[in-house]
């Protein structure tokens, strides 16, 4: 289905829950089996277990927890919220706590996805409605721009944040000092974070919105032009409103990848409670206190329950922006 | 309560950013408006699409220049050494090791997860309560490297054999007899695979609910025909439905190549890099941000870039071939 994988989002969608017909009924009595329902229900629980055991181990006291299996609560069964408590307020084995990395999540997250998705917007948009000469060429070349991987962009990026970049003489971006101090604007603030994010995310969101902002009916438009509409009446107007579904599966793909990332949270960010998100906090606690599990798992609970509650509610959304993004570089 | 009320003027912040940006897009639309006659449609252009085309040109096209160029240059950047940063890469006998890991990752990694996940599609296309178990091996894609990497922790934790076990796979070991189980993350080379099973497990959930909607698009009446013609189980499979799925079975290999190709969470969380688990990816990070060799680390990354380059060439002329048919 390359085509359909391309096509992505306005594409049939394949829901989870509910499913059309394709193989005849008939034949698909005949198919199912015992057997390969008993192998589904078997890797069910294969993928299940694991997380299910962070979850238990997580709410055993210390003493249990890294003194035994987290099955044993089936004959030990003593559970306390203890070590929530102390991992998200920091405690006597671990001093600082999950509660500022948390927030400075979200505060990263939100505005690095809703940045890229509105730039991206506008540029597929432009792409897709404003007849120029080379809108192909620009709309494969962002595309391939995809093959330029994170890492071919770290070390560039930091340095122009801390101390700009210039071409010569030529300066490109300013280096800009906190007042009275040699130290960069940016240092123990979001933007760099913001920033970096949205320029990774573009390709990808570029390319998924053109092709559905591609597929509204040309009439409209034209429409619109003949009553005398600018551009930029018929972006706020027409398109924002119509590629609200596409918006919704790419915001919260992109969410979820912002809060799951390590790398560009660790080069842009460090690992202080200011600015740094969750899993650098996790990272930096596995590390040092891998051997408090009942702690450990509890701040990986924290961590993933945020992506977990939007994937359950959201499923369908989600299940959209990755089908369409089945090309994601 | 302070920590409270700082944290949600943080998450204020990240709001106050969204709604200054938003703002400022206003003023720019309102200015750009205005615009009158030849001016319209060059003054459109520059606010719609110069945005991207200006953070694209400092956030990926001039860093590619900057690190190509940097992957010439030693440590610190400042002489040029030639090929002296891709010869340690490739040359020095230490090096082989994440190599060699990251060639096993990208060959086993995609292959088992694509593998898994369609057998999974075929399964539940066949099942008629599928959704709760589709949602469950989905999951993991929700959850960070990070998150993943913990929770495989717990499962591969060591203890002596002698006493009580911590990790689930060393008490199942015990379980059907094997008396001593090693500590998986240290016993080489067979780690590696314990780090990979981490990817397929997030991956499996990809592929199948991908392969799963490719599945569900061949048209019934393909199915009805090849089974008049007397097509059943293993002829269906691989007569009708691979060459069906082929384009999408590709991309979904082409896309879990391109991810395992940048792994790092997984093994900086796991092992670090250490008992030679070591990969490019992680291997860049350690080049460039804890030993600062800006060179080593530049052209680690070109390394990355050099391998991604033939999968979206594939795709970009996928994609061109699709445009021309329509």
């Amino acid at each position: 289905m390359s085509v359909e994988a391309h096509e992505i989002i306005p594409m049939p969608q394949p829901e989870i829950t509910g499913r059309e017909e394709s193989i005849p009924e008939a034949a698909r009595r005949k198919l199912s089996s015992p057997w390969a329902t008993g192998l589904v229900i078997l890797i069910t629980i294969m993928w299940t277990i694991p997380t299910f055991g962070l979850l238990v181990t997580s709410l055993r006291p210390a003493e249990q927890a890294t003194g035994s299996g987290w099955w044993t609560i089936f004959t030990d069964p003593t559970l306390t919220l203890h070590n929530y408590s102390e991992v998200l307020t920091g405690g006597s084995v671990i001093p600082n706590g999950i509660e500022p990395y948390f927030f400075n999540s979200f505060a990263i997250a939100i505005p690095a996805a809703i940045f890229p998705l509105v730039i991206a917007c506008m540029a597929a948009y432009a792409i897709a409605w404003i007849p120029f000469r080379g809108a192909t060429f620009v709309f494969f070349t962002i595309f391939a721009l995809q093959v330029i991987p994170l890492q071919m962009s770290l070390l560039p990026l930091l340095q122009m944040f801390n101390k700009g970049w210039s071409l010569g003489p030529i300066p490109i971006f300013p280096d800009l000092n906190k007042p009275g101090s040699s130290q960069s604007l940016f240092i123990g603030t979001y933007v760099p974070l913001w920033v970096a994010h949205t320029m990774f995310a573009l390709p990808l969101a570029i390319f998924l919105l053109h092709n559905f902002i591609n597929q509204l009916p040309r009439e409209l438009f034209e429409a619109a032009r003949v009553d005398g509409a600018s551009h930029f009446l018929i972006f706020r107007k027409l398109v924002l409103p119509l590629t609200v579904p596409a918006i919704a599966s790419f915001a919260i793909f992109q969410f979820l990848w912002v809060w799951n990332d390590l790398l560009v949270a660790l080069t842009f960010a460090g690992g202080t409670p200011d600015v740094a998100p969750i899993t650098a906090y996790l990272a930096n606690i596995k590390g040092s206190y891998g051997a408090q599990l009942h702690l450990v798992t509890a701040g990986a609970f924290v961590a993933i329950i945020v992506p977990l509650i939007v994937f359950f509610s959201l499923q369908r959304f989600f299940v959209r922006g990755l089908l369409a993004g089945s090309v994601k570089g | 309560m302070v920590e409270l009320s700082a944290g949600l003027a943080k998450v204020a912040t990240g709001l106050a950013a969204v709604a200054i940006f938003l703002a400022l897009l206003l003023i720019i639309f309102f200015i750009g408006s205005r615009a009158k006659g030849r001016l319209q449609g060059p003054a459109a252009m520059i606010v719609f699409l110069g945005p991207a085309v200006l953070l694209l040109a400092y956030g990926l096209i001039a860093p590619a220049f900057i690190t190509t160029v940097g992957s010439f240059k030693d440590a610190s950047g400042k002489k040029f050494v030639g090929l002296a940063n891709y010869g340690w890469i490739f040359t020095t006998p230490d090096n082989q090791v994440f190599l060699r890991n990251t060639v096993l990752w990208i060959i086993i990694a995609p292959l088992v997860s694509t593998g898994i996940g369609l057998m999974l599609a075929l399964l539940l296309d066949r099942m008629r309560r599928e959704s709760i178990s589709k949602s469950l091996i989905f999951m993991p894609m929700a959850i960070s490297f990070v998150g993943a990497g913990i929770i495989w922790g717990l499962v591969y934790e060591y203890r002596d054999p002698a006493g009580q076990q911590v990790g689930l796979l060393s008490q199942i070991a015990q379980w059907i007899g094997w008396q001593d189980p090693p500590n998986w993350l240290l016993w080489q080379p067979f780690n590696n695979f314990f780090l990979m099973v981490i990817m397929i497990w997030i991956q499996v959930g990809f592929a199948m609910v991908v392969l799963s909607a490719a599945i569900k698009a061949i048209p019934g009446d393909v199915v009805e025909a090849a089974e008049l013609d007397g097509a059943t189980g293993w002829k269906l499979f691989s007569r009708v439905t691979i060459p069906m799925v082929r384009g999408t079975l590709i991309v979904v290999l082409t896309t879990i190549v391109i991810a395992v190709l940048k792994v790092f969470d997984i093994v900086r969380v796991m092992t670090n890099g250490n008992f030679g688990t070591q990969v490019v990816a992680n291997e860049m990070y350690a080049q460039a941000f804890v030993q600062f060799d800006v060179g080593r680390g530049s052209a680690l990354a070109v390394v990355l870039f050099v391998a991604v380059i033939p999968l979206i060439a594939y795709n970009v002329s996928q994609l061109r071939k699709e445009r021309t048919i329509r």
